[in-house]
């Protein structure tokens, strides 16, 4: 009988690890409420760098742009991120099947300053030769992370397209469905789930973005991550902590909602 | 004839099957081709040209003067990378650094994958979405925090100096170690993700089978565990050391004036110099580096998404 129990190397490591990983943030949490500007000064409880946060027009209208653009990105990175993800595991002899597959999964390790970089040629030649997009902003932006993000939905899309059993979509088909009308009755609730985290990751991604939104956008969008860029330039700013605190927040209530709702599927599983 | 036999119902099927096809393929194949393909081909052309002082900054390739075409190409942009150091320094420094911190996250992210795929099952999903949610916080933050960690008047030297261990606060922002923590800090879930997808689908009996045949645990282990991880370890490491050849926000922040990053000169070259040409070259050059890179970490992840069952 073999020991299936985790050596304890490797379990110190995973708790190190884990600390590692949120220490920092704990940190940020923490000085959030510190009322001294410093990081080394601690001025007594205070929630006054919320209060700031609340008052600065200019990170609130960032954070308004960048919540639209993300929503936007998403949504249209799971309906390209989905076909992509059935040409790749369903269309095994179709002609460019591997061109597709390879511009699905380049964008997933693509450096950022180079798909930036080479949008942006993109947008200036359209410009130039068919007089769209004339300014830079929130279109450009759109289509910049759809691309970028549809390739992360194609692989969390694509684990679970494996997985459906394609005898319920065989049946359908053979008894007179069309193999639209089988995709929306059979399919889509079957892989709604993947869907679904395939949006929520396109979202946290396209909010994310710094470096790809910097090369795209034009003077009238200013998104969340460059606000916070030209602050933290200049320094550790209480300000920041405090969104951070915020961000924090809000991940892991929502990571929290997921853990339940999955734990809850799994059991359903095991019943089953 | 042929008419009836297309009449007929099942033929009717095959070519609304096909029509479908064409329609799933068609529309993400071209707006892949447009928005992901073809921008690399500009930036190989942008790059043969010269910057001029106009909007936009670079003189076109293709003339049409009085029924000539001419085309004007320059290879002056990649003879001035190659004949300044400070370009092969910071190639160099790129792909240093974001080697030794794919070899930092290997060494601590795999001990932590192999505990989780050997956790019980319903601590596998809590310690899964433990790595996960930083990464779905804030990258530009979680850098953010080191600043405050790593500074001369920050959290460690406070902390290091209260302790008596230092005379004086260490330098250890602005230096390239705080480039390469950072990267392992940011980049850290990346490689515990495919590591433990791999490890946690491990035929067990394989290691009975070993424990069977008198192998000692750790032998065991380089045996095969190891050895049959090995996908789960390349692509972990290309997961991490691509994205951080180019990587911008970590050495902007975190690194001093001596980090030669490609990815932060490039950034340079475009918005401070506006020698878009430049640029154009130093992310073809970077792109001709990485391409090895990227056909391994291509073929695993084909592989990965094509699998059935």
């Amino acid at each position: 009988m073999v020991r299936l129990k985790a050596p304890s190397f490797s379990k110190t490591m995973l708790m190190l690890g884990m600390l590692f990983l949120y220490l920092p943030m704990v940190v940020l949490i923490v000085y959030s409420f510190n009322a001294s500007r410093l990081v080394s000064v601690w001025a007594g409880f205070s929630t006054k760098w919320y209060g700031a946060l609340l008052a600065n027009e200019q990170i609130l209208s960032a954070v308004w742009m960048s919540l639209r653009i993300a929503f936007y990105s998403a949504s249209m990175a799971v309906c390209l991120g989905t076909l992509c993800a059935f040409v790749v595991t369903r269309f095994k002899k179709m002609r460019g099947r591997t061109l597709l597959s390879s511009m699905i999964t380049a964008p997933l390790v693509m450096p950022e300053v180079i798909t930036g970089l080479s949008l942006l040629l993109l947008f200036v030649q359209m410009a130039q030769l068919i007089g769209w997009p004339m300014d830079r902003g929130m279109a450009t932006i759109w289509i910049a992370h759809t691309t970028f993000c549809s390739a992360y939905v194609a692989v969390v899309v694509s684990a679970r397209l494996r997985e459906v059993d394609r005898s319920i979509e065989e049946a359908a088909m053979d008894l007179g469905c069309t193999p639209l009308k089988t995709f929306f009755v059979i399919t889509l609730p079957v892989i709604a789930p993947a869907l679904v985290s395939g949006w929520l990751l396109a979202f946290t991604l396209s909010l994310d973005d710094l470096v790809i939104a910097s090369f795209v956008s034009g003077p009238g969008a200013t998104t969340l991550p460059m606000v916070v860029f030209s602050s933290v330039r200049m320094g550790v700013s209480p300000e920041i902590n405090a969104l951070a605190t915020l961000i924090i927040a809000a991940v892991s209530v929502i990571a929290f909602i997921a853990w339940l709702w999955m734990r809850r599927a799994e059991k359903r599983r095991t019943r089953a | 004839m042929t008419k009836k036999i297309l009449a007929t119902p099942l033929a009717e099927r095959v070519r609304a099957v096909v029509f479908h096809r064409r329609v799933v393929f068609g529309v993400p194949f071209a707006w892949l081709l447009l928005f992901f393909l073809l921008p690399f081909a500009l930036v190989l052309k942008i790059s043969l040209t010269s910057a001029v002082m106009a909007i936009p900054p670079y003189e076109p390739v293709f003339r049409w003067v009085e029924n000539t075409l001419s085309v004007v190409v320059n290879f002056g942009n990649y003879l001035f990378l190659a004949s300044d150091s400070l370009y092969i320094a910071a190639y160099w420094g790129s792909m240093k650094t974001a080697f030794l911190a794919t070899l930092f996250c290997l060494l601590i992210g795999y001990p932590m994958a192999y505990a989780m795929a050997r956790a019980p099952k319903h601590w596998q999903l809590v310690f899964l979405l433990m790595v996960m949610l930083p990464s779905w916080t804030s990258f530009l933050i979680r850098v953010y925090a080191w600043m405050g960690i790593l500074g001369n008047q920050g959290l460690l030297n406070s902390f290091l100096l209260w302790l008596g261990v230092i005379e004086s606060p260490l330098k250890m922002l602005n230096t390239n170690f705080a480039v390469i923590l950072g990267i392992v800090y940011a980049y850290l879930p990346f490689m515990i993700l495919p590591i433990y997808t791999n490890l946690v689908k491990l035929d067990i009996r394989l290691l009975e089978a070993a424990s069977d045949l008198g192998c000692r645990s750790l032998t065991t282990f380089w045996a095969i565990t190891l050895p049959l991880s090995k996908a789960g370890i390349l692509a972990g490491s290309m997961l991490v050391f691509i994205p951080a050849v180019g990587e911008f926000v970590i050495p902007e922040l975190l690194g001093g004036p001596d980090t030669l990053m490609i990815g932060k000169v490039l950034w340079e070259e475009f918005f401070n110099n506006r020698d878009w040409p430049v640029a154009s070259a130093l992310a073809i050059v970077m792109l001709a580096l990485l391409l090895v890179p990227i056909v391994l970490f291509h073929r695993f992840q084909a592989r990965e998404m094509e699998k059935n069952g």
